[in-house]
Parts: structure tokens; C-alpha cells; sequence
């Protein structure tokens, strides 16, 4: 284990904004060590995954084994451990969507970009994501694209929009290669 | 802020309110957002805003859950002296239609009759008649957006713990105390001793809202008895059936009252210090819980000195990261102390051994929103809802194959057949009923013939499913249920902690056992070792999860067994 010394009042060294938001939650809590789900969350939130970096550098700050670190934060189903795709494609899967012919929608998309549900297309463009449940159970099913909650979907109306984003993100990639 | 001070607060508040002719409540909860709220709430403001008129004459009022989710997003218009009216399937178009159908035009003028002004209008009469019949105009076209308030929808419901949500802004501590909020509270504090509050609620027959329905007063009355320096109380707002969704709303729409039931236990077993622990799928509960807890604590409701008394108390959201297991005590206990949420052998329960090892109350958000209810109304009050055993009302997320789906709250004793046929308004599309799902992953099914039983936690039981924590899905004859009870196994193989082993590997060999018979390459003796396999996970798993997880499996087995058969021939 590290020494515990007062490495807690500087600022991350890579001066990233991101990990402004991670200190304050850990003085917040007095760099307790019971706080580490609360950090790992506000981790998961700033930075969008935790990298092995962002493990150790929690593991560090915190005083707690970073195998303790890496046990927690596999156990939750909330973190996740890769950058997601420019598009993000979250269908829920709980027992009204399902029902209503959730698993078909991740079944078309994951037959149209070749990938399973958790998984992030290799360009980087996609992810596709179910959750458990959105708790919207009465507009069932229900899809949220890009932040952008949608209800009572089809296969169809959903891969539509997938599609119109995925290409937008496509051309603006093509765009800035070319210029 | 002492008793009197909120009871002035309340008293401005109710006449801020009472100076409205008119106030229009836009639902802006998870499922009305996801329906588009965002918009239709903004069409309204905009509407209002665009008003030439008095601005005393009408508040837009954002808040919280009416109930009938499927027609989202809801808008209800409540005039003085006036029937209320409620709105649904709203596009910001509508949105402006309904602001001028209920907004006054110019002074003095009445509603016209259309075809009176067919011919021969006089140009001096032409600005009243424009605006007359913008508002003629605006009513039609606007029936079909138009939900009866006397649909059995509504009528066959007790509002208890949804008293409030619909009716109030969720965000704003004052409307909750021109609702009578926080005087259950003050009542407690001013004139009941702790244990006089654990009897009311003993004798009230209040049972947790989370599933298992253990009378509530009882553990209350345990961690009250332990001796130690420090006692804690938790709010389990872990809300992990998919398919659920009542404990959303609650800490939603009303997190007032959740907060006010919380004090009142803290005060009742003598914790200094409580946890709410919310789902981080959730985050307008987790914000709308904050500013709460903010709002609390700016009017010393939370503090040192709760209203004044010596009595101190301060709160704490703790967001969970997403595992179903922590719904159990144990395992949530953990969780809230930062670890892997899994649970622990029990005794010693957390009444006597809970967080860091000191006694701690653990309560359902809907266990807890109903207590302020009782301490206002009264035990017996509580005791004549529902039946012998089960007292009071249950929260339902009615979801599935109906034409009405959304929250509902029912008095405990009511039939499966009154909330599908009657309050559900039964299955749409030609469809026949097939089986009711209650209690999710932990949960059964029960098929057509058991409609008529009562619903209450040892009937739910009797017929091998559980009260649960009010999750219930209506499925029609379109759904095979071992492909139904298969996708349960595979949520609980997913959730499964693995520290027992005939969870860890019971559930995933279940699961396998379903996907052979589902593929057909099973022989019928199979269907009597998936049945063993069940009951032994049943009865060899540490905890509730484990315990539960064969039910699905095992209900279906009992009432569908020929739709298993057919597939083993």
C-alpha cells in the first residue's frame, strides 16, 4: 500500500477538468474509505468509463487496494469499463418492454451493425446497450438514443433513427479526414 | 421553524394557490418525459405567457404521476368551482389548443354559439367574436384528447401514498405543507413518545411494501429496543424488479413525504443519522430527493433540532450502481458501505447488527411514505382499508398487454379480475388474458381461473407468487411462458452474487435445462428434474434472491405445464 501522505490536496497532474468533479465528491466525503461507491459513480459519470488509469488513481487517493477497487466497480452493472461509441443506443429490457417485443429490437440492431448488446461498433460510431429497466413500464418499449428517451417503438421506427445518426456521424468523421 | 412557523408557511402558500382561477398541472415524471412532457410543459408556459389577460388568473404548475402512463403525457386543468379535466396523448400543438380552450378571453364575453355568428356579424363585435371563436375552435378536435375522470381507472382507486403526486410541484417543500405536510411530523415530535409512535404503527398493520410484507411496527420496535451509541435508518429505494416502477414515483413526485415517513422512524428507534438509497437508473428521483433533503434542512426540518425539539437527524442519499441483490438488507448494507452489495448470513438481522455494525432500520420508500398518513389519520383508520391481514392500500405499476397501463393504487383485497378488467380496461387487440405477473424475477404467474382471488400478501403466496414490491405485468396469449420464465432465469443469472453455489450455479443450469426444452431436445422426464433443481435452489440459496429465483419457473410449471409438455413430445 501507498504512503499516506498529503497527496490528496493535488490536483490530478494531467490537469483534466474531468477529475475536478471526482476530488470534490472524494473531499466531500473525507477521502473516507466507505465512500468509494460514490466516487466510482461520479467517476463513471464525468468521464463516461473508468480506464485502468482512473482505477488506480481512485485506488491511491482513497487508501483502498485496487483490488478491492476493480471487485466493486465489476460487481455494479452501472459501470463500464471502455469509452462508448459516438451514438449510444440504450434499449430496455425489463419485463413490460420485453413483453412488448423489446428483444427484437436488439436483436435487429444487433443483427445491422454486427455486434452484442454491450458492445461498441469497431469504427467507434455505435453502442448498443439494454438496460434493465427504466421504470417507464406503461409507454413500453422504451429506447433511449443518444440521452433521447422515446416510447411505445418498433424495430423498424427505432433502427430508422439509428441509422440517420450513425450516418451524420459517418460523414462528419469523412468531412474532417478529408479537410 | 417550530410548529407554528410551518403552519404559517403552509397557510401563505394556500392562499398563493387560492388566488388562481385556474392552475394547470403538466406530469413531468420518467414516463410522461419519455412521451414527450419536456415539450407539451414548455407549449403551456409559452401559451400562458403569450396570455394578454390578468397573470393572477392562471400558475402552470409542473409535478408529478396521474397514473394512466400509456396515455402520457397528461395535463389536467383545475378551475375554481369547476370540475377538474385531465388531458392525454398532448403534443405541444395540443399543448396551445388546450391553453386557449381554458384561458378567459376578453372580458364579459361568453361562450358563442358557433353558428349564431354564421351571418350578419357586426364589425364592432368582430375582436370578441375572433377570440371567442379561437376558443370554440381550440375545444374541438380536443375530445379525443379528453380522459373521463369517472373511468374506473380512477374511481376503483384509494389514494394513500399517491395522495399527493399529481396534485403537487415535487420540488417545492411549500406546496407539500399546504397539503398538510410535515404535520404528522410535528404531531410525533410535539406529542408521542417513541414507543407510542411503534405501537400506532403496529397497530395500524402497516407490512413492508418491498415483498416479504414483515409487519413494520415489530421492527420498528426491534432496533428501538437495541442499546448503542449510534442507530441508523435506511430507506430502500433499490428498486430492481424490472418491470416496477412505484418507488420511482414516490421519490419523484412527493419526496417530501418519503423524507417526513423517514423522520418519523428515525424518531420512533432512535437514529440519529438515515441513508436513502436510490437506484442510479433514477436520476430525477436522486435530484429531486437532494433538493428536498436541501429543503428540509434550510426550514429545520432535518438538523440539530428537528422543529425545534431536541430530537436531531440528518439524511444522505446514497446512489446504487445497478445489482438487483441489493434489494436485500444485507446486501444493501453493504453497498451503502461501499462495498460489493452481497449478502450475509442472517441473525444477527440489521436491527441489531446493520451498518457498521450497529442496529439499523431498513424500510421500503413506500413503507415509509405511507406512515405520515397513519400518524395523521389514525392505526384503525389505516386497519378498515383492506383485508384481515393485509391493511392499508398497495402501489401497482400495471404494465403488459392492456389498454390501460400506468400507476395505480388499490386498497389490499381487491380481485386480479376488478384491476385487469375494470382498471386495466382489459386486453387490447382481440387477445385473451393469459396470466397475471406479480413479484418480477422473484415473483409467479397466475393464470385465468385465480382472477377472482383476493390480492393480499398470504393469498399471492398460496398460489406460489408474492406480493413483491408491486410490480404487475398482464401478458395475453401471444407470450409462450417457458420463454417467458426463461427470461427471468436469465435476469436472475445476470444478478445471481455468486457467493452461494446453488444460486451461482442452480440458476444458470436452470436456465440451460429451459433453453434445451425450448429448442426441443428435451424428453419429458427433463420437466420433473427442472422441478427438483428448482426446490433445491429454493430451499438450499442464502438469501431472498436465490430463494425466489426458481418461482417464475415453478409457476409455470404448475399452471402451463402443457405448454412444457407439447415441447418435450
Amino acid at each position: 500500500m501507498t504512503s499516506r501522505t498529503s497527496r490528496k490536496e493535488i490536483p490530478h497532474p494531467s490537469g483534466d477538468d474531468r477529475y475536478k468533479a471526482i476530488d470534490r465528491t472524494m473531499k466531500l466525503f473525507h477521502y473516507e474509505q466507505d465512500a468509494l461507491l460514490e466516487v466510482l459513480n461520479s467517476a463513471q459519470e464525468s468521464m463516461g468509463y473508468l480506464s485502468e488509469e482512473l482505477l488506480i488513481y481512485i485506488s491511491r487517493q482513497l487508501n483502498v487496494p485496487l483490488s478491492q477497487v476493480y471487485g466493486v466497480s465489476t460487481f455494479y452493472h452501472m459501470f463500464t469499463f471502455e469509452p462508448l461509441g459516438e451514438n449510444n443506443c440504450i434499449i430496455c429490457t425489463g419485463t413490460a418492454c420485453h413483453v412488448k417485443g423489446s428483444e427484437q429490437i436488439v436483436q435487429t440492431l444487433a443483427a445491422e451493425f454486427g455486434i452484442a448488446a454491450g458492445d461498441t461498433t469497431s469504427d467507434g460510431l455505435f453502442s448498443l446497450r439494454s438496460a434493465r429497466c427504466l421504470g417507464s413500464c406503461g409507454l413500453a418499449p422504451v429506447v433511449v438514443l443518444n440521452g433521447q428517451v422515446s416510447a411505445k417503438e418498433t424495430p423498424n421506427s427505432v433502427m430508422k433513427r439509428v441509422k440517420e445518426v450513425v450516418s451524420l456521424s459517418k460523414d462528419k468523421l469523412q468531412r474532417q479526414e478529408a479537410g | 421553524m417550530n410548529n407554528t412557523k410551518l403552519e404559517e408557511l403552509a397557510q401563505k402558500e394556500r392562499v398563493r394557490q387560492e388566488q388562481y382561477q385556474r392552475r394547470i398541472f403538466c406530469c413531468t415524471s420518467t414516463a410522461c418525459l419519455a412521451a414527450g412532457a419536456g415539450l407539451t410543459h414548455t407549449a403551456v408556459q409559452q401559451g400562458v405567457a403569450a396570455y394578454q389577460g390578468d397573470k393572477n388568473e392562471v400558475e402552470v404548475v409542473q409535478t408529478g404521476c396521474m397514473g394512466l402512463c400509456s396515455r402520457g403525457p397528461l395535463v389536467r386543468v383545475d378551475t375554481k368551482d369547476e370540475d377538474a379535466v385531465l388531458y392525454g396523448d398532448i403534443s405541444p400543438e395540443v399543448a396551445q389548443r388546450i391553453v386557449s380552450r381554458h384561458l378567459p378571453t376578453d372580458e364579459g364575453v361568453t361562450e358563442p354559439d358557433p353558428d349564431e355568428f354564421e351571418e350578419g356579424v357586426s364589425p364592432h363585435d368582430f375582436l370578441h367574436f375572433r377570440a371567442s371563436r379561437r376558443k370554440v375552435e381550440a375545444k374541438q378536435g380536443l375530445e379525443k384528447n379528453i380522459i373521463p375522470l369517472d373511468l374506473p381507472f380512477f374511481t376503483k382507486q384509494v389514494n394513500v401514498v399517491l395522495s399527493e403526486t399529481g396534485h403537487i410541484n415535487p420540488e417545492k417543500l411549500e406546496d407539500y405543507l399546504a397539503h398538510g405536510g410535515y404535520t404528522a411530523l410535528a404531531r410525533v415530535l410535539d406529542k408521542m413518545t417513541p414507543a407510542d409512535v411503534c405501537d400506532e404503527i403496529l397497530r395500524s398493520g402497516l407490512r413492508g411494501r418491498g415483498g416479504a410484507g414483515f409487519p413494520t411496527g415489530l421492527k420498528w420496535n426491534f432496533v428501538r429496543q437495541e442499546e448503542a451509541p449510534q442507530k441508523y435508518v435506511i430507506v430502500n429505494g433499490d428498486e430492481g424488479d424490472p418491470g416496477a416502477y412505484m418507488d420511482r414515483t414516490v421519490m419523484e413526485d412527493d419526496p417530501h413525504r418519503v423524507l417526513e415517513g423517514m423522520i418519523i422512524n428515525a424518531y420512533a428507534v432512535g437514529a440519529t443519522k438515515g441513508f436513502l438509497y436510490i437506484r442510479g437508473e433514477y436520476p430525477i428521483a436522486i435530484r429531486r430527493i437532494r433538493r428536498a433533503i436541501r429543503a428540509a434542512k434550510r426550514r429545520g426540518i432535518l438538523g440539530k433540532s428537528v422543529l425545534g425539539t431536541e430530537f436531531s437527524f440528518t439524511a444522505e442519499v446514497r446512489i446504487g450502481a445497478g445489482a438487483f441483490v441489493c434489494g436485500e438488507e444485507t446486501a444493501l448494507i453493504h453497498s451503502v458501505e461501499g462495498k460489493r452489495g452481497i449478502p450475509r448470513i442472517r441473525p444477527p438481522y440489521p436491527s441489531s447488527a446493520g451498518l457498521w455494525g450497529m442496529p439499523t432500520g431498513i424500510n421500503n420508500v413506500e413503507t415509509m411514505a405511507n406512515v405520515p398518513s397513519i400518524i395523521n389519520k389514525g392505526a384503525d383508520w389505516f386497519a378498515g382499508i383492506g383485508t384481515k391481514k393485509s391493511k392499508g392500500t398497495k402501489v401497482f405499476a400495471l404494465a403488459g398487454h392492456l389498454r390501460n397501463t400506468g400507476l395505480i393504487e388499490v386498497p389490499m383485497g381487491i380481485t386480479l379480475r376488478e384491476i385487469v378488467f375494470e382498471i386495466g380496461g382489459g386486453i387490447p387487440g382481440g387477445h385473451k388474458f393469459k396470466a397475471a405477473q406479480t413479484g418480477g424475477p422473484s415473483g409467479g404467474c397466475i393464470p385465468e381461473e385465480y382472477l377472482d382471488t383476493p390480492v393480499d400478501y398470504e393469498t399471492l403466496g398460496k398460489l406460489g407468487s408474492i406480493m413483491g414490491s408491486g410490480g404487475l405485468v398482464i401478458i395475453d396469449d401471444t407470450t409462450r411462458m417457458p420463454d417467458f420464465s426463461r427470461f427471468f432465469m436469465d435476469f436472475c443469472v445476470d444478478e445471481s452474487c455468486g457467493k452461494c453455489v446453488p444460486c451461482r450455479v442452480g440458476t444458470v443450469k436452470i436456465r440451460h435445462m429451459l433453453d434445451n426444452i425450448i429448442a426441443g431436445n428435451s424428453v419429458p422426464e427433463d420437466l420433473d428434474k427442472l422441478e427438483k433443481l428448482c426446490r433445491l435452489v429454493q430451499t438450499t440459496s442464502l438469501c431472498g434472491l436465490g430463494q425466489s429465483a426458481p418461482n417464475p419457473v415453478l409457476s409455470t410449471l404448475k399452471y402451463f405445464k402443457h405448454e412444457y409438455e407439447d415441447l418435450v413430445q
